[in-house]
């Protein structure tokens, strides 16, 4: 920032955890079922009944925290948090407070210029989810209680964030994160991952920390960067024009590209958190940590340094394809049919990314399987097609599953590689065309080009384009 | 009455000579005449029905455990499709649509559910005068209180309204009714029955226990509501119980703590425990005095902790989703306020803000927390009390049935009726109320066993052996 100002930013990302039942009761935690049918008297909050902690819940949490470096705290405390609202059934949230599951933790995110920052973890913690209120239908607002229960973990950074910039690639990093591990889809749009920022500037010079706002609802990735931006300016602007920022919660409306106030300081609630009565401390032993310690997954920052090594690939490459799970996973499908990594590699960040990113799907649904594309890759890697075959077979391995050997056998694309043959269409198109001949030989080279075009058309593509250029010098110089 | 317990009830029934439906049909007859106690909300006519099918059962010799035992079940307990009110307006109308688990085991044993009793409305009192349906009234004096907040469960089995009955106690609320009205009553160890389907008032301290009109039906009833419950977290595993003529120790030290005989304590209730203690003899029991030193605070710190509790767990009564909603609101701030101003009764709403005082931002150190430490003294001193003695004895209430209207003025005076027995529940051990006579007036008066937590198999078999010597 040029401004002689810095910004301060923390975030707090919710993430909903994806466990088959919800955290304190045995109801299904699947989105999209219709209102109200992912219920019980236990998330329903009827007199009487008592939460009873899914212990996947926890499973994910120590994943989370191990992934971000924490310490697992060995004995940790459920809260309540409370306040009312219509889709909160029990009237408080049970949630944790003083005693989290994970606390200081550490996640390095790549900052513009190619270096890195650590940004520290203050605490990650379990929670269950509240229901879905819906404003929008009519005069009346409904509440839909499926989401209540869902689990939830909430990572909370220290303020080690500088740029909106910054809070955009330390997210990532969190998507990045939760999406290796399988605890969480990063779904932002349908609120699977949602974030809010505390965000305050102060002068350059200054070691006190400014006042701080809070901003909610931004609920893309490029939203927070742009809410962030404009919420740091805001605070800039009013401090430039001698005011004072007032501490408050925001909320951000990506349509008309401004944060909004929701609740000023002396609004904001007082949660009275307490102990949860209704379940013991949660004890963690040693096992229970080494088990996890064992059934992760390869984190992003070792699958790409493993990329790197194993398979020779550019780091380029190897961010590129660890960024996420998934296509990480596809191109080490593809590399167990070729070992042509970099060619592998330029297929996968290419054709493949190309079309994935065209259609919005995942690339787990990607209708050419891996072995189809290590098998194309070997086959112009073995000459018996030429690149430029394969990138026009490509569309037909998309359109009908086949295997790139069918389509080639069934076509008839085999590369001609055979030299005898080659040499009698290149003396043909020669003979055809005696006046460029006679160009490339007063010295302009650039005809070449053509004799390999006319050679191709011949050999409808199929010609081994290296053969042919060799070939045609020979002749040429003759 | 045509037995003296279950024991006895069920071997008449194997031989023919009574007959459960016309039992069943005695007890709603009894509750009939003495609907002025006010001592059921609900009254359960399709029992008689229930009692034909579990008659045939004995017959065959099919019969659970508790078949044909006839139970009132207090009315912050859920039994599904039946109405659960808590004694108050916000649950008008409400049914619940699951069974509670204590209740569960006894319908899985045969038992008879014939009602659902009067009580403090959330359980929030000590006399029975702060429900939505009245006051219950004392059986041996109708201008009397008969204690709270189980006051209907104690009723109903003190006038033979049913052979026993669960209660709940937070802080007394089994055994001062018990001691009102001259029955016996337990708080059993906190978890050792399943709180699953009570209605919380203070989930750290509430446990639900059973009202007898002798140990041996109380002990039964203990066993079968007992036990670990995967639905709540915080229960315990626990053991059967027998009661048994045999002492297994050759003396059972007895130990009286000072602070529960001091000043306020009725000296007709004092003479009477002292002539208890004088007449036990010395070669099945010893008698220590000993000290349990902060017993002072207790009241101060049971107040802080359940009221803090209580706020939070009230809060699911706002009219948004069951029970009672005031019309007319035009906002939704004003939906809540109007439906819990209107739906919740005096004492409940003084609990309520003293709760959500002592949890607020600023206040939470200076009152949770320094209650939460404090009880944890009050838990060392009973572990220190009972490296001395086995079993604690003390009176069960301060007086006996104090008279409708007494005390609903001053809260205060009304807290200090729980004074012994509030303890037992800051440490989680359990208690008992054993009936011990009557003052010049003819009103019960009652005596408070103690043990160490899960040790009710020590505490029954003791009272059994003190019955002997009252």
């Amino acid at each position: 920032m040029d401004s002689g100002y810095e910004a301060v930013i923390g975030l707090e990302v919710h993430a909903q955890l994806l466990t088959e039942t919800k955290i304190f009761c045995g109801c299904s935690t699947r989105f999209g079922n219709p209102p109200n049918t992912n219920v019980c008297p236990v998330c329903l909050g009827h007199p009487g009944v008592l939460p009873v902690l899914n212990k996947k819940v926890v499973d994910f949490s120590i994943m989370m925290g191990l992934a971000t470096n924490c310490t697992i705290n060995r004995d940790s405390v459920f809260a309540r948090k409370n306040y009312f609202y219509p889709d909160l059934p029990k009237g408080y949230q049970i949630s944790q407070f003083e005693k989290p599951v994970c606390e200081h933790g550490f996640v390095e995110i790549e900052t513009g210029n190619g270096s890195t920052k650590k940004v520290r973890i203050k605490r990650i913690h379990m929670e269950e989810d509240a229901g879905k209120s819906i404003h929008d239908l009519g005069e009346t607002t409904l509440v839909d209680l499926n989401r209540t229960g869902v689990p939830l973990i909430e990572i909370v950074s220290e303020p080690d964030i500088s740029s909106p910039g910054e809070a955009a690639a330390y997210l990532k990093k969190i998507y990045q994160l939760v999406t290796y591990l399988g605890i969480c889809d990063g779904n932002m749009e349908e609120g699977s991952l949602r974030c809010d920022a505390n965000i305050s500037v102060r002068p350059k010079n200054q070691k006190e920390f400014g006042t701080r706002t809070e901003v909610k609802n931004m609920n893309s990735f490029r939203n927070v960067e742009r809410a962030i931006a404009y919420e740091i300016e805001r605070q800039i602007d009013i401090l430039e024009d001698g005011g004072k920022v007032q501490q408050e919660t925001l909320l951000w409306n990506a349509d008309a590209g401004k944060a909004v106030s929701m609740r000023g300081k002396e609004e904001a609630h007082d949660y009275r958190y307490f102990p949860e009565p209704d379940l013991v401390p949660l004890n963690i032993d040693e096992n229970w940590i080494t088990g996890i310690k064992k059934s992760l997954p390869e984190l992003p920052d070792k699958r790409k340094q493993r990329f790197m090594e194993q398979y020779g690939l550019p780091e380029y490459d190897a961010k590129v394809l660890t960024a996420e799970r998934e296509t990480a996973d596809y191109f080490e499908q593809v590399i167990a049919e070729t070992k042509h990594y970099k060619l592998a590699s330029n297929w996968v960040m290419g054709d493949v990314a190309a079309y994935v990113n065209e259609k919005k799907i995942n690339i787990a649904e990607f209708p050419v399987s891996p072995k189809n594309l290590g098998e194309l890759i070997n086959l112009i890697q073995d000459n018996v097609i030429s690149g430029k075959i394969a990138k026009e077979i490509f569309p037909e391995m998309i359109e009908t599953g086949k295997s790139p050997g069918e389509i080639v056998k069934e076509k008839n694309l085999v590369q001609i590689t055979d030299t005898s043959e080659l040499e009698g269409i290149v003396k043909t198109v020669l003979e055809n065309n005696p006046a460029q001949v006679e160009q490339y030989k007063s010295g302009k080279e650039k005809v070449f080009g053509f004799f390999v075009g006319q050679v191709m058309r011949e050999t409808k593509g199929k010609a081994n384009p290296k053969l042919v250029n060799e070939i045609l010098r020979k002749e040429l110089s003759k | 009455m045509e037995y003296n317990d279950y024991r006895e009830k069920i071997g008449l029934i194997k031989q023919g000579t009574l007959s459960l439906t016309s039992n069943v049909e005695g007890f709603l007859s009894r509750i009939e005449k003495e609907k002025h106690l006010n001592a059921f909300n609900f009254v359960f006519k399709d029992a008689v029905e229930r009692a034909s099918e579990i008659e045939n059962k004995i017959l065959e010799g099919k019969a659970g455990k508790a078949a044909g035992l006839v139970v009132a079940v207090k009315d912050n307990i859920s039994i599904k499709n039946k109405p659960l009110s808590c004694s108050s307006k916000i649950l008008e109308n409400f049914q619940p649509v699951y069974t509670a688990t204590a209740v569960q085991k006894l319908l899985d044993e045969d038992a008879i559910i014939i009602g659902k009793t009067n009580c403090d409305e959330f359980a929030m009192g000590s006399s029975n005068e702060n429900s939505a349906f009245g006051p219950v009234l004392n059986p041996y004096d109708n201008s009397r209180v008969p204690g709270g907040s189980s006051g209907g469960s104690a009723v109903a089995v003190a006038a033979n309204l049913c052979d026993v009955a669960l209660g709940s106690d937070t802080g007394g609320s089994i055994r001062q009714p018990a001691a009102f009205c001259g029955v016996y009553g337990l708080k059993p160890t906190y978890g050792r029955v399943s709180r699953y389907g009570l209605t919380a008032f203070a989930s750290s301290f509430d446990t639900i226990g059973p009202f007898a009109k002798n140990l041996n039906d109380l002990t039964l009833l203990l066993n079968i509501i007992s036990g670990y419950d995967e639905k709540d977290s915080t229960s315990q595993k626990s053991g059967e119980i027998n009661l048994t003529e045999n002492v297994s120790k050759s003396t059972i030290k007895i130990g009286l703590p000072k602070e529960y005989f001091g000043e306020g304590l009725n000296p007709e209730i004092k003479t009477r425990i002292e002539e208890i203690i004088n007449r036990l003899p010395s070669d099945n029991f010893e008698i220590i005095d000993i000290s349990l030193p902060h017993t002072e605070y207790a009241i101060a710190t049971y107040y802080i902790l359940t009221t803090a509790e209580a706020s939070s767990n009230l809060a699911r009564y706002d009219g948004v989703r069951y029970g009672f909603r005031s019309k007319d609101s035009a906002t939704l701030k004003d939906m809540y306020e109007n439906t819990r101003t209107e739906g919740f009764g005096k004492e409940v709403k003084r609990r309520i803000m003293l709760g959500t005082y002592v949890l607020s931002s600023g206040y939470y150190d200076a009152y949770y927390r320094k209650a939460q430490k404090a009880r944890r003294l009050f838990k060392e001193d009973f572990i220190n009390a009972f490296k001395q003695a086995d079993i604690l004895l003390t009176p069960t209430t301060p007086t006996t049935a104090f008279k409708i209207g007494e005390k609903s003025t001053d809260p205060l005076e009304m807290y200090l009726s729980d004074i012994y027995t509030t303890s037992a529940n800051l440490a989680g051990i359990p208690a008992l109320n054993i009936p011990v006579g009557f003052d010049a007036n003819g009103l019960p008066i009652g005596m408070q066993l103690m043990a160490p937590e899960l040790k009710e198999p020590e505490l029954l078999n003791a009272a059994y052996l003190i019955n002997k010597f009252l």
